[in-house]
C-alpha cells in the first residue's frame, strides 16, 4: 500500500470529507440498530424527527449545540497549534465554578455588564486551569494529553466537594447543587417557549471572532505556523513556547465560556451533571469542522441533533441512548480517515 | 572479472508524469567496483530503492546471479546477498552496535538471541576487514565514521556478495574516506562486488573500476575508469560543459561580523570553545568540518535560535541581539538554514506567507503589527518570486509543492531581498541539482560583490575551496584560524577536521 | 504519622495494594509495549472498558472465568488492530486516533451492556475469581496473607512483568519491537516489515490492557458499572513515562500508586471527618501528574514514538 499526496485538493473534495465521515459513522451505527431489531430507516427517521421535527425540537437542538460550539472551538484552536487539549471538560467546569463564585451574590451589576463579566471570569478560569499543562509542556515537555485528561478528574472532584460542602445551596432540599445565579447574571431566554438562551449569541460571536483571528491576524498566522512546522516557525522568529501558551489560554477560555453559558443560561445553578461530556464531544465537533472555526457551528448543531434525536429515538423504540456516543466516537475516527483520503491517494499495489 | 553477479534489464519507474528511471540496463561483475555517477535527482536513489524493494519497477527485471529477483521485497534482496549502506544511516541510536547488527539476521520467532555466536562472528569480521568497533557501545556514542563502519559490518554480517554504498563519503573526513576506499578494495579482493554511488568525481576516479553515468533517469554512458577523466565525467553527468561560478578576487573591506571568544556550555563535540572569527565586507569565509563538531551551534547563535553563550558577536560594530531571530534579521543578517524542510519553510503554508515570516510583526507588513496587510504581502511575493525566478503557480501556491531548487530560491528571496550586510549560508546547495547549485552560488557571489560578508558552512570541501576567500576548520567545538583558501591543502584540512590541530597555532 | 505506620504493617493494606496494582500492571505493560514499538495508544481507557465489559459479560452469559479473560483479551486486540490500522498503516495522528478509540470503545461497551441488559436497575453480579492461597508460601506471616493469597489474575499480572521484560530484551522479536520504536527505517532495511511489527505490538499491548479491565469486573468486583475504569487508563499512560519505558520500574510504579490508593481508602476512614473524601480520590490523578513532572527531564523516550512510518514515501 502506498500513500501519495494529491497535487491539488479541490474545494469540493475537501468540503465533502466530513460528509463521508458522517455517513461512514452512521453506517457503523446501522449495524447496532439492526441488532436491536429496529429498521435502520425508521430509526434514523425518528432521530431526525426528534432533532428537527418540531419548533420545540429545533429549539432544543440549538440549545444543546451552544456548549458544543464553545468546546468545539476550544479544540479547534488548540489542535491548530498541535496542542492537544483534551481537558475542555475540566475547563468547562472551571468556568462554571467561576460563574458560580462571582454570580451567586458576591457581586451584583446591571445585566448588560454582569453577563459579559461572568463570561470573562469563566474564560479566565478555564484558561488558568490549562496554564499548568501548557507550561509543563513548553518548559518540561510533559505530554499535555495525559495532564489535561487527569485534570478533568481532579476538577470534577473539586466541584463535587464544593457543591456537597461549602457551596451547597441550603435551599436545595439536600441535592448537591450550588446556589442559583442571580437574576442579573442569568442569560435571558430568546424565545417565549423553549430553552434557547443568549448563550447562542456569544457562541456564534466567538466562532466568527476565532475564524477572523486565524485568517487575518498575525497571531493566527503564528498559531498555524507553529502547528504545521514548529522548527520553521522558530527559525523565522516566532516564539513557539509563547504562541502555544497563548493558544492554550484562548482554548481554555473558550471551554470556560461553555461552563458559564450552561450554568448561567441553561440550568441556572452548578451541578455535577452540568456536562454529559461536552468537553470530549467538542473534539468530535472540531474534527468534523476540520478545525475551521466557522464550520464548528454546523458541526456542533449536527452532533447536538444526534444527541437530542437519540433521546427521542430511544424513548420511541428500544435503542439505548448510548448510540449517540457511539456515533460521536465513530465520527472522530471516520473523519480522520476521510480527510486523509481527500488529501492523499491510496494505491494498493 | 567477467562473471556477472547483478544485472538490471530495462528497468523503468514512473511517478505520475515524472519518469525517474527510463529503461535502465546495467550489469555488475564479480569483484568489481562500479561507480554510479549522477546529479541529485538523476535517479540513482530510485534505482537502488527498486533493487531493495522499497519501490516496484513499472517495467523491467533485476537478475542476481542469473536469477530474477522478486520485486517489492527487501527480504528478497537481502536473501540474494545484497547489502546497502544508506547515506542517512539506518541505525537506532539508543541500542547497542551488536543489537543493530543482528536484527533481522536470525529468525524473529525464537526463544532467545544467539548472542555468543553473533559476538564471535562480529569479532572475526572486524578483524578480517579492519573494522574495529565495540559491540556493546550505544550507537549514540559513536563518531560518524564509526557508525558507517557499523553499517558496513551490518551488511558483511549477512554474508553479502554485493554491497551498495550511497554517497558514503559525504560525512567523512578525507582521511576517513581514504581508509574506506582501502576497505572496499580489500572486499573486492575477497570476491565482493561493490556499487559506489557518488557525485564526487575525484573519488570515483580514485576507487572505481568502471563508471556508469545517470542523467534524468537514463544511463547516458558507461566507461572504464582508466579511460575517464574529470572533465569528461562532469560533462557526461550534467550534459553540457559545467560552468560553476568562479570567485573573482575583490579586496576585502571593513569588518562586518566580529566573533570574539564565543563559547557555549556543555562537554559534547557540539559545544563551542573560544571561537574567534572576523569576516569583512566582500568576503566569503568557509567553515569546513564533519557534521556535529559545533557548526550547528555557530549557526544557531548567528541565526538567533540560541541565546545561551558567552563571548561577543558584533555586526557592523554593534552587538547582535541574542536569541532574537527577528531582531537579527532587522539588524541586517540574511539566513539560509541547513534544512529547507525542517527550518526553512512551512510547507503547508502558501508562498506569500513564507515570504513574510521573518518580519510579520513589523508595521511594514501588518497593520499595527497585528493584522496582516494582504495587499502588501502579495505585492512583495510577486516581486520576489520574479526577482529570484521561483517557478510556481503564483504566490498562493502551497509551498511544499515546490521542487528543492525552487524552495531554496524562495528562501534566498526572503533572506537576500533586504540586501543584508551579513549572510549566513548553512549548506546552501545540499541536495540541489547542478542548475540550482549554480544559481545559489551566483547569488552568494553577487551579494559578495555588493559588499556583503558571508559565512559559508559546508561539508563539501570542493564547494568550500571553490567559493571561499578564507577557510576555517571546526573540530570538537574548536574553530581554527581562517586562512586564505590556497594556504592549506585538502589533506591538511582533513587532518584538522579529524581533530589534529595545526602545529604552532595560537588558539 | 503513627497511624500511617500502623497501616503499613497490616496484611490487609498490602493485600489491597497488590489487588489494586494488578489492573495497573496489565495496563502499564500494555501501553509500554505499544510505545516501545513507537505507537502511543490513548485508546487504553476505552480498551480497558471493553475488557471490563466483555470479560464480565462472557461469564454472565454462562462462560467460564478464564474464557472470559481470553475473550476480553481478544476484544482488546481487535481494538488494537483498529488503532494500528489508523496510526500504523494510514499514519494518522496517534493522539486523535487514541481519543477517538476511547470514545468509540467505551460508548460501544455501554451500548452493548444496555442492549443485553435493558432493564437492569442494580448491576447484576457474577461469581468472580476466588483467591487462591499458594500452598506453603501463603503460610508465611504477613507476606503469606498479603502476597500469596490473591486472585489467579493477580499472579498472572506479576508473571507478565518478567515475561514482557524477557521478550523485549532477550528475543529477536523484542529487539525488532524496540528497534521499530527507535528507528523504523533501520527495521525495514533489515528486511523486517515495520508495519507488521508495530501492528502486532499494538494488538498484544491492547490485549493486556483489556485483561487489566477484565480484572476489575471479574476479580476485584463482580459487576460492571458505568465509568468504572475512571481514568485508570490515563494513569497507566503516566506510569509508562514514570517507568522510563522499562517493565521493572513499571511494576514498582504500579505498586507505589496502588499503595497510595490503598492508604487513601484507610486514611479516609480515619481522617474523613476533617478532610473531604474527594481530596483522597483526587490523589492518584495529582500524583500521576507529579510523577510525569519528576521524570520529564531524565527520561529517554523511544525516538520514533508518534512518528508514522510510510514505506517508500517520496519527500
Amino acid at each position: 500500500m502506498i500513500i501519495e499526496p494529491r497535487q491539488s485538493v479541490s474545494w469540493l473534495r475537501a468540503g465533502l470529507a466530513p460528509v463521508w465521515a458522517i455517513l461512514a459513522a452512521m453506517a457503523v451505527c446501522s449495524v447496532l440498530i439492526i441488532w436491536t431489531g429496529t429498521s435502520v430507516f425508521s430509526a434514523y427517521g425518528l432521530l431526525l424527527k426528534g432533532a428537527f421535527g418540531s419548533a420545540f425540537a429545533i429549539n432544543e437542538t440549538l440549545t444543546r449545540s451552544i456548549p458544543l460550539v464553545f468546546t468545539g472551538l476550544a479544540a479547534a484552536v488548540a489542535f491548530r497549534a498541535k496542542f492537544y487539549n483534551i481537558g475542555a471538560e475540566g475547563q468547562l467546569y472551571a468556568g462554571a465554578l467561576a460563574a458560580t463564585f462571582f454570580g451567586t451574590g458576591l457581586i451584583t451589576l446591571p445585566a448588560v455588564i454582569m453577563i459579559p463579566f461572568l463570561m470573562i471570569v469563566g474564560a479566565v478560569a478555564g484558561g488558568l486551569l490549562l496554564l499548568v499543562p501548557v507550561l509543563l509542556k513548553t518548559h518540561m515537555k510533559v505530554d499535555e494529553v495525559v495532564t489535561t485528561l487527569l485534570l478533568n478528574f481532579v476538577v470534577l472532584l473539586l466541584v463535587g466537594y464544593l457543591i456537597e460542602g461549602p457551596w451547597k445551596d441550603p435551599m436545595s432540599l439536600g441535592w448537591p447543587q450550588a446556589a442559583p445565579i442571580i437574576d442579573e447574571g442569568v442569560l435571558p431566554a430568546l424565545l417565549a417557549k423553549g430553552r434557547l438562551h443568549l448563550g447562542i449569541g456569544f457562541a456564534v460571536a466567538m466562532a466568527i471572532l476565532v475564524w477572523a483571528m486565524m485568517r487575518f491576524s498575525v497571531l493566527g498566522y503564528e498559531i498555524r505556523a507553529v502547528g504545521y512546522n514548529a522548527g520553521a516557525a522558530e527559525f523565522s522568529g516566532i516564539n513557539v513556547g509563547r504562541t502555544v501558551v497563548i493558544t492554550a489560554m484562548i482554548s481554555g477560555g473558550l471551554a470556560g465560556m461553555a461552563g458559564v453559558s450552561e450554568t448561567a443560561g441553561l440550568k441556572g445553578y452548578l451541578t455535577l451533571d452540568l456536562s454529559p461530556g461536552f468537553g470530549y464531544t467538542g473534539i468530535a465537533v472540531a474534527m468534523l469542522a476540520q478545525l475551521n472555526a466557522l464550520a464548528v457551528i454546523p458541526a456542533a448543531i449536527f452532533l447536538s441533533a444526534v444527541y437530542v434525536g437519540a433521546d427521542a429515538m430511544s424513548r420511541a423504540v428500544n435503542i439505548p441512548t448510548y448510540i449517540a456516543d457511539v456515533l460521536v466516537g465513530a465520527s472522530v475516527l471516520a473523519v480522520l480517515c476521510s480527510v486523509l483520503f481527500s488529501q492523499y491517494r491510496i494505491r494498493l499495489r | 572479472m567477467t562473471e556477472t553477479v547483478l544485472e538490471f534489464r530495462s528497468v523503468t519507474k514512473r511517478f505520475g508524469a515524472l519518469t525517474a528511471n527510463n529503461s535502465i540496463s546495467l550489469s555488475l561483475a564479480r569483484g568489481e567496483i562500479l561507480a554510479l555517477l549522477g546529479e541529485n535527482g538523476a535517479g540513482k536513489t530510485t534505482l537502488m530503492n527498486i533493487l531493495f524493494g522499497h519501490y516496484q519497477a513499472d517495467e523491467g527485471d533485476i537478475f542476481v546471479e542469473g536469477e530474477v529477483l522478486s520485486p517489492g521485497s527487501t527480504q528478497a534482496a537481502l536473501d540474494a546477498g545484497i547489502g546497502m549502506v544508506h547515506q542517512h544511516f539506518t541505525l537506532a541510536g539508543n541500542l547497542t552496535v551488536l543489537e543493530n547488527i543482528v536484527l533481522g539476521a536470525e529468525p524473529l520467532f525464537a526463544w532467545r538471541q544467539q548472542t555468543g555466536a553473533a559476538r564471535r562472528k562480529l569479532a572475526d569480521l572486524a578483524r578480517d576487514y579492519g573494522l574495529a568497533v565495540d559491540p556493546d557501545a550505544l550507537v549514540n556514542t559513536l563518531s560518524v565514521g564509526e557508525r558507517q563502519r557499523v553499517e558496513i559490518l551490518k551488511a558483511l554480517y549477512r554474508d553479502v556478495g554485493i554491497l551498495i554504498l550511497d554517497e558514503p563519503t559525504a560525512v567523512l573526513t578525507p582521511q576517513e574516506a581514504d581508509s574506506l576506499f582501502v576497505t572496499l578494495k580489500s572486499m573486492t579482493e575477497r570476491g565482493l562486488s561493490v556499487i559506489f554511488i557518488s557525485h564526487k568525481l575525484h573519488e570515483i576516479l580514485a576507487v572505481s573500476d568502471r563508471v556508469a553515468v545517470l542523467r534524468r533517469g537514463e544511463v547516458v554512458g558507461e566507461i572504464e575508469t582508466a579511460k575517464a577523466d574529470r572533465h569528461k565525467l562532469a560533462e557526461m553527468m550534467v550534459g553540457h560543459t559545467v560552468t560553476r561560478p568562479k570567485l573573482v578576487p575583490i579586496a576585502a573591506g571593513e569588518p562586518v561580523l566580529e566573533i570574539d571568544s564565543l563559547s557555549t556550555s556543555g562537554s559534547g563535540a557540539d559545544a563551542l570553545k573560544q571561537a574567534n572569527l572576523t569576516i569583512r565586507a566582500h568576503e566569503i569565509v568557509g567553515i569546513a568540518g564533519v557534521a556535529g563538531n559545533g557548526q550547528r551551534t555557530v549557526a544557531d547563535i548567528l541565526s538567533g535560535l540560541r541565546r545561551e553563550f558567552s563571548g561577543t558577536v558584533q555586526l557592523n560594530g554593534r552587538s547582535l541581539p541574542a536569541g532574537d531571530p527577528r531582531g537579527i534579521v532587522a539588524a541586517g543578517v540574511g539566513r539560509i538554514p541547513e534544512d529547507r524542510h525542517a527550518r526553512g519553510v512551512v510547507g503547508e503554508m502558501q508562498l506569500w506567507e513564507n515570504l513574510i515570516s521573518e518580519d510579520i510583526r513589523s508595521t511594514e507588513i501588518a497593520h499595527g503589527g497585528l493584522i496582516i496587510d494582504r495587499g502588501k504581502a502579495t505585492k512583495r511575493a510577486l516581486n520576489q518570486i520574479e526577482a529570484f525566478d521561483v517557478r510556481c503557480e503564483g504566490p498562493d501556491a502551497e509551498t511544499k509543492l515546490l521542487s528543492g531548487g525552487n524552495m531554496q530560491k524562495l528562501i534566498l528571496a526572503r533572506a537576500l531581498s533586504r540586501e543584508p550586510s551579513f549572510i549566513l549560508a548553512n549548506q546552501p546547495v545540499r541536495g540541489l541539482d547542478e542548475g540550482a547549485i549554480a544559481y545559489v552560488q551566483e547569488q552568494l557571489l553577487e551579494a559578495r560583490a555588493r559588499g556583503a560578508a558571508i559565512l559559508l558552512i559546508s561539508e563539501d570541501l570542493d564547494e568550500l575551496m571553490a567559493l571561499s576567500d578564507r577557510i576555517a576548520v571546526m573540530s570538537h567545538g574548536h574553530l581554527s584560524e581562517a586562512l586564505p583558501a590556497g594556504d592549506r591543502s585538502i589533506a591538511e584540512i582533513g587532518l584538522m577536521m579529524a581533530g589534529q590541530h595545526e602545529s604552532g597555532e595560537a588558539a | 504519622m503513627g497511624d500511617i505506620f500502623e497501616i503499613l504493617l497490616t496484611a490487609g493494606f498490602w493485600a489491597a495494594t497488590i489487588r489494586i496494582a494488578s489492573p495497573l500492571i496489565f495496563g502499564t505493560l500494555g501501553e509500554l509495549i505499544c510505545e516501545r514499538a513507537g505507537v502511543l495508544n490513548l485508546g487504553i481507557e476505552g480498551i480497558m472498558t471493553v475488557g471490563a465489559m466483555a470479560g464480565w459479560m462472557w461469564v454472565y452469559q454462562g462462560g467460564g472465568l478464564w474464557g472470559g479473560v481470553i475473550f476480553a483479551a481478544a476484544m482488546g486486540a481487535m481494538f488494537g488492530l483498529l488503532h494500528a490500522g489508523f496510526t500504523v498503516h494510514l499514519g494518522l495522528s496517534q493522539h486523535v486516533t487514541g481519543i477517538g478509540i476511547t470514545l468509540f470503545a467505551s460508548s460501544l461497551s455501554y451500548f452493548v451492556y444496555r442492549m443485553l441488559l435493558p432493564s437492569a436497575t442494580t448491576p447484576p453480579k457474577i461469581e468472580p475469581f476466588q483467591e487462591y492461597a499458594i500452598p506453603g508460601l501463603s503460610d508465611l506471616p504477613l507476606l503469606g496473607e498479603s502476597f500469596f493469597t490473591q486472585s489467579p489474575l493477580t499472579y498472572l499480572a506479576f508473571i507478565t512483568v518478567p515475561v514482557v521484560w524477557y521478550v523485549l530484551y532477550r528475543t529477536p522479536l523484542g529487539l525488532a519491537v524496540r528497534m521499530a520504536g527507535e528507528n523504523p527505517v533501520a527495521v525495514e532495511a533489515q528486511g523486517i516489515n515495520v508495519l507488521s511489527v508495530r501492528t502486532g505490538a499494538v494488538m498484544a499491548g491492547s490485549a493486556l490492557m483489556a485483561i487489566g479491565g477484565a480484572f476489575i469486573t471479574m476479580s476485584w468486583f463482580d459487576a460492571f458499572y458505568f465509568g468504572m475504569i475512571n481514568g485508570r487508563g490515563w494513569i497507566c499512560v503516566a506510569l509508562v513515562i514514570f517507568a522510563s519505558w522499562r517493565p521493572g520500574p513499571a511494576l514498582v510504579g504500579a505498586i507505589i500508586f496502588a499503595g497510595l490508593e490503598a492508604l487513601q481508602v484507610r486514611a479516609q476512614q480515619s481522617a474523613g471527618a476533617f478532610i473531604p473524601y474527594q481530596f483522597f480520590l483526587a490523589l492518584p490523578y495529582v500524583m500521576s501528574i507529579i510523577a510525569m513532572i519528576i521524570m520529564a527531564r531524565k527520561t529517554k523516550y523511544p525516538q520514533a514514538l508518534l512518528v508514522p512510518f510510510r514505506r517508500g514515501e517520496r519527500v
